[in-house]
């Protein structure tokens, strides 16, 4: 049978729906890509993102490039994306940024990084205010877990960056 | 510098198990919480476009960086090509390797995939995954900060000894868009035998999609849910602090605990005997049954974990039970029988091994093995 929610892809997940005990139960069969849509992991999408990309059609293959359309990097084409949901290389994001962008709202709902700001021993430190930030954090996570040498070591470095001793 | 030393190639014994003896916070209910990290190398393609060359530098670089790592000390290092099939299962029945470390797209081991584990911490990393790197630790029942914390440690050591890709808006980069950003999957296997018994599970597991967490069997993505486990994690990774996914995982996987716990007051009071009745006879089924599939097994071990944890059952301890459920495995199975074994053969072993967890009164021998060369065998088999 068809998904009862697109009508157009085999329904393979089955979602039983309650609002208490006594209720009758509601059963919907939903494809993949519809079950995803509403939140349901049913684990067994070997692509999710292939499936939600197939599952919007048309107007979501426009906007992610031609199939022509490859990273200069690693060659990785708009179309074999769309097809294993799996980017080629770090390059790809450069690449594809601003389809990636959309995707990104899509199933994350932001496209904005929040979390660790990483810097490398190479790299300059450009941002220290998020740094400060991210070592307070894990500061406070080394008490909880009383792993205190880790405790005195996040200190240090951020009395290094605050400059306060 | 640590002065660490990487360990290449040693026998599998029991690594990777000491999470079955921490009796974490709610472990009548949480068995284990896993947090991984998906991590890439800066220059290198992503491990499905990778060429053999550049996935023997990347195995090379990683080795490297971990044997100088100050967090991990000693550390124990497989690399999968060189185990034998049944040796690399038995790591995938430990949670320790995903099934597409072990298998490659041609059925062949990927060439590079390898594991380090450390042996002073509950930590280790994949290498040549999807991800280049996959830094991971399991623990006992249901402790995320903790887990976060150790994952955390890891990372910040191995990210000032190997360049990672980083992208000032996207975040940390990973080959699949669904992973970009943190990087981080934390995630619980948790019991809830009770809200299924009640018809709520599929309420609550609704509910859980529409707060952004999802859910899948117990070997993960694609696996089937058996004995009422339900392997819980977020479902995205971009656009919030790590600390808050972790947080909201943790808010929400507490309430399902409290469900669940209501769920089996309200079995008690209402239907004690029917709930008796369950538990005695999976006790029944599998201290004297002679076969078993390991789907009936993890079904009846649902059963009297519940009867365990609501002291029905005054034993086995429910650690007994998550350890039955690691040494029942085909895998582990056969390295307690130094042999393969088809379907017929596991079945009949795994029955014979959970009699004696569950009874300790059977004889040890298990028929059929062929060389019985004693004690070696016996420690294999014996539980505690």
């Amino acid at each position: 049978m068809n998904c009862e929610h697109c009508g157009e892809r085999p329904a393979e997940v089955t979602l039983t729906e309650m609002e208490s005990l006594d209720d009758e139960m509601k059963t919907l069969h939903l494809c993949q890509a519809c079950a995803a849509l509403k939140g349901v992991g049913t684990g067994s999408a070997s692509a999710p993102i292939a499936d939600l990309l197939a599952h919007l059609g048309g107007s979501e293959e426009r906007d992610f490039g031609s199939d022509a359309d490859a990273c200069e990097y690693c060659g990785t084409r708009a179309r074999d994306f769309r097809k294993t949901g799996r980017l080629g290389c770090p390059q790809c994001y450069a690449y594809f940024e601003s389809q990636l962008r959309e995707l990104l709202r899509r199933v994350h709902g932001s496209s904005q990084h929040m979390g660790k700001v990483y810097v490398s021993s190479a790299v300059d430190i450009d941002d220290d205010e998020n740094r400060i930030e991210t070592l307070r954090r894990r500061l406070e996570r080394a008490v909880e877990v009383e792993d205190f040498e880790s405790a005195a070591a996040l200190r240090d470095q951020i009395h290094t960056l605050t400059g306060t001793s | 510098m640590s002065g660490a030393r990487v360990f290449d190639g040693p026998e599998l014994k029991d690594q990777g198990l000491a999470w079955l003896d921490e009796a974490g916070p709610d472990h009548e209910i949480v068995l284990s919480t896993r947090v991984r990290l998906a991590r890439n190398v800066q220059g290198l393609p992503f491990g499905a476009k990778a060429s053999g060359e550049e996935r023997d530098r990347l195995l090379a670089q990683a080795r490297a960086a971990l044997s100088d790592a100050d967090v991990l000390g000693d550390v124990d290092f497989w690399e999968m090509p060189t185990l034998d099939a049944s040796d690399r299962t038995l790591l995938l029945e430990r949670h320790l390797v995903s099934r597409e470390l072990i298998l490659g797209p041609e059925g062949n081991t990927p060439r590079g995939a390898a594991l380090a584990l450390s042996r002073r911490r509950e930590v280790g990393l994949m290498i040549n995954e999807e991800d280049h790197l996959r830094l991971q630790t399991l623990r006992g029942g249901f402790q995320l900060t903790r887990a976060w914390h150790d994952v955390d440690q890891l990372d910040e050591d191995i990210g000032q000894r190997l360049p990672y890709a980083f992208h000032h808006e996207f975040g940390f980069l990973t080959s699949c868009p669904t992973n970009v950003g943190t990087g981080l999957r934390a995630s619980v296997l948790i019991h809830l035998p009770a809200l299924v018994l009640t018809k709520q599970i599929q309420k609550v597991l609704e509910g859980m999609g529409q707060l952004g967490l999802t859910y899948r069997g117990l070997y993960g993505e694609g696996s089937k849910i058996v004995g009422n486990f339900f392997q819980v994690s977020n479902q995205t990774t971009l656009g919030r602090t790590e600390d808050d996914l972790i947080e909201q995982l943790e808010s929400l996987v507490g309430r399902v605990i409290g469900y669940e716990k209501q769920a089996r007051s309200v079995l008690l009071r209402e239907a004690p005997n029917v709930l008796e009745d369950k538990v005695w006879r999976a006790y029944g089924i599998l201290s004297h049954a002679r076969s078993l599939s390991f789907e009936e097994m993890m079904n009846l071990l649902s059963g009297i974990r519940l009867g365990v944890s609501l002291k029905l059952l005054k034993t086995p301890r429910v650690e007994t039970i998550s350890r039955v459920m690691i040494h029942a495995q085909t895998a582990h199975l056969e390295r307690a029988a130094r042999r393969r074994l088809d379907e017929t053969d596991a079945d009949v072993f795994r029955a014979t091994y959970v009699r004696e967890a569950l009874t300790g009164t059977e004889t040890r021998s298990v028929e059929g093995t062929g060389d019985d060369d004693g004690d070696a065998e016996g420690r294999d088999l014996r539980l505690e």
